[in-house]
């Protein structure tokens, strides 16, 4: 049971979500987007969200749409981790979200969810920066389309009643050769210890990773290092770890010792699997 | 654009029927199927997405109840474990000793009956992929097992 009451509003269009969330927020009902709401109901669940007002979007058509349009492949925010596996349009991103929580959840959590909620692991959002994937987001009924990384570091840093409507990957990178790894304490449903994603493009490694971090990242540096062709797998390993954006989490998951251990052995597996291929 | 503002009465297609039934719209569907409609099969167990017993589906794929609001289920199809009417499932689980205690027995032949619908031809890949949303405190998961790959077609058996 949620344990207070709020109003709910399921818009049709774009433009009656934003206008909703302006009119909502004007009378200080403290409105929330809404998708797969699972997140949503578990923190009101426990008072870590509240709200008199959530605005759900899986009824607007531009947040449904899951397809190649020529070059590009658009996915709805609102389109669930269950449909992307199931429809398979970008394996890197299929495999990731089958990996998120478990099926019966995958087919409430949605790809615009994962990546704005409050849940520090984000993996969703690993394929997504490996593939240097555009958003378009809504604001006041206007659409703007700008890289994801200029609007999710570490977290989405969208301005207040903004949302992504659409993610926007370059078709190529549905067949690019691609590793995804995710390793738990115990169980095979769980948040990571370390969720690496990587692929190869243009002969070079792109590598994101979730669980390491308090946060998901991809980073230049680290691929830098790990694309240096001079030095062994190892040192290759032991040189990008110094560029980890945030200390490694320790926590009851997983030591940040054994996290790290953990990390250079997969980060190694990734490297042979991926210079194998072309 | 719906509405619903405080409590109010909404019509839901649950089992095939339409069915008023009064909502905040801060209840999650698994209150108002048990308490306000009297399906009780979803069971509540975690009540936090974790155990499975309230699975049901909606438009044919399984979804926690506790994790869906009442008013999220207007315009879509809800099936409760009630709707199945001796589906073959329930005739394997019967027949395979897919239970003990039975607590949890609905939201597996949900998430079953589900699975053999929408992949007839599952590998035990798939298959426990999708049973490992459930929970069974009496671990009867080899004679679930069991019970599925019986209602699976025979292709994937192979």
């Amino acid at each position: 049971m949620i344990p207070f009451n709020f109003d709910y509003y399921r818009p049709d269009t774009l433009e009656e979500a934003t206008r909703a969330y302006r009119e909502l927020d004007s009378r200080s009902l403290e409105p929330v987007y809404y998708s797969g709401g699972s997140e949503i109901i578990s923190m009101a669940r426990v008072h870590n969200i509240y709200t008199k007002a959530v605005i759900d979007l899986k009824a607007i058509p531009e947040c449904n749409v899951l397809e190649f349009r020529e070059d590009r492949l658009f996915i709805g925010s609102s389109v669930t981790l269950s449909r992307i596996s199931e429809e398979n349009p970008y394996p890197l991103l299929s495999k990731a979200c089958s990996r998120i929580a478990d099926h019966t959840m995958q087919c409430r959590i949605t790809i615009g969810g994962n990546l704005g909620g409050t849940i520090i692991y984000r993996e969703a959002s690993l394929p997504l920066l490996l593939s240097d994937c555009e958003v378009i987001v809504t604001s006041s009924g206007s659409l703007s389309r700008v890289p994801l990384a200029e609007v999710f570091r570490e977290r989405l840093l969208l301005p207040r009643g903004e949302f992504i409507v659409q993610f926007v990957i370059r078709k190529e990178y549905a067949a690019v050769p691609y590793v995804h790894v995710k390793k738990t304490r115990n169980e095979k449903i769980d948040y990571p210890l370390v969720s690496v994603a990587a692929l190869k493009k243009d002969g070079r490694i792109r590598l994101a990773l979730s669980g390491v971090c308090p946060f998901p990242f991809r980073s230049a540096d680290i691929e830098d290092r790990l694309n240096d062709m001079n030095d062994s797998w190892g040192i290759r390993i032991d040189k990008a770890l110094e560029y980890l954006p945030a200390p490694i989490l320790n926590d009851i998951s997983g030591s940040n010792g054994y996290r790290k251990f953990v990390l250079k052995n997969t980060l190694l597996n990734t490297l042979r699997t991926l210079e194998a291929m072309h | 654009m719906l509405k619903i503002e405080g409590k109010s009465i909404i019509q839901l297609d649950i089992n095939g029927e339409i069915r008023e039934t009064p909502v905040h719209p801060s209840d999650v569907l698994l209150y108002t199927l048990r308490e306000e409609l009297g399906l009780t099969g979803a069971k509540p167990g975690c009540e936090n997405g974790d155990c499975g017993a309230c699975t049901v589906l909606v438009d044919g794929w399984p979804v926690k109840a506790c994790l869906m609001l009442s008013v999220e289920a207007i315009g879509h199809k809800i099936t409760t474990v009630e709707g199945l009417n001796n589906a073959t499932i329930q005739k394997a689980f019967v027949e395979n000793w897919g239970f003990q205690c039975g607590y949890c027995t609905s939201g597996f032949l949900m998430v079953c009956h589900s699975l053999a619908y929408n992949h007839p031809n599952a590998d035990e890949y798939v298959m426990e992929e999708w049973l490992q949303s459930n929970i069974c405190r009496c671990t009867s998961y080899e004679e679930i097992r069991k019970a599925v790959n019986s209602v699976l077609m025979p292709a994937s058996k192979g």
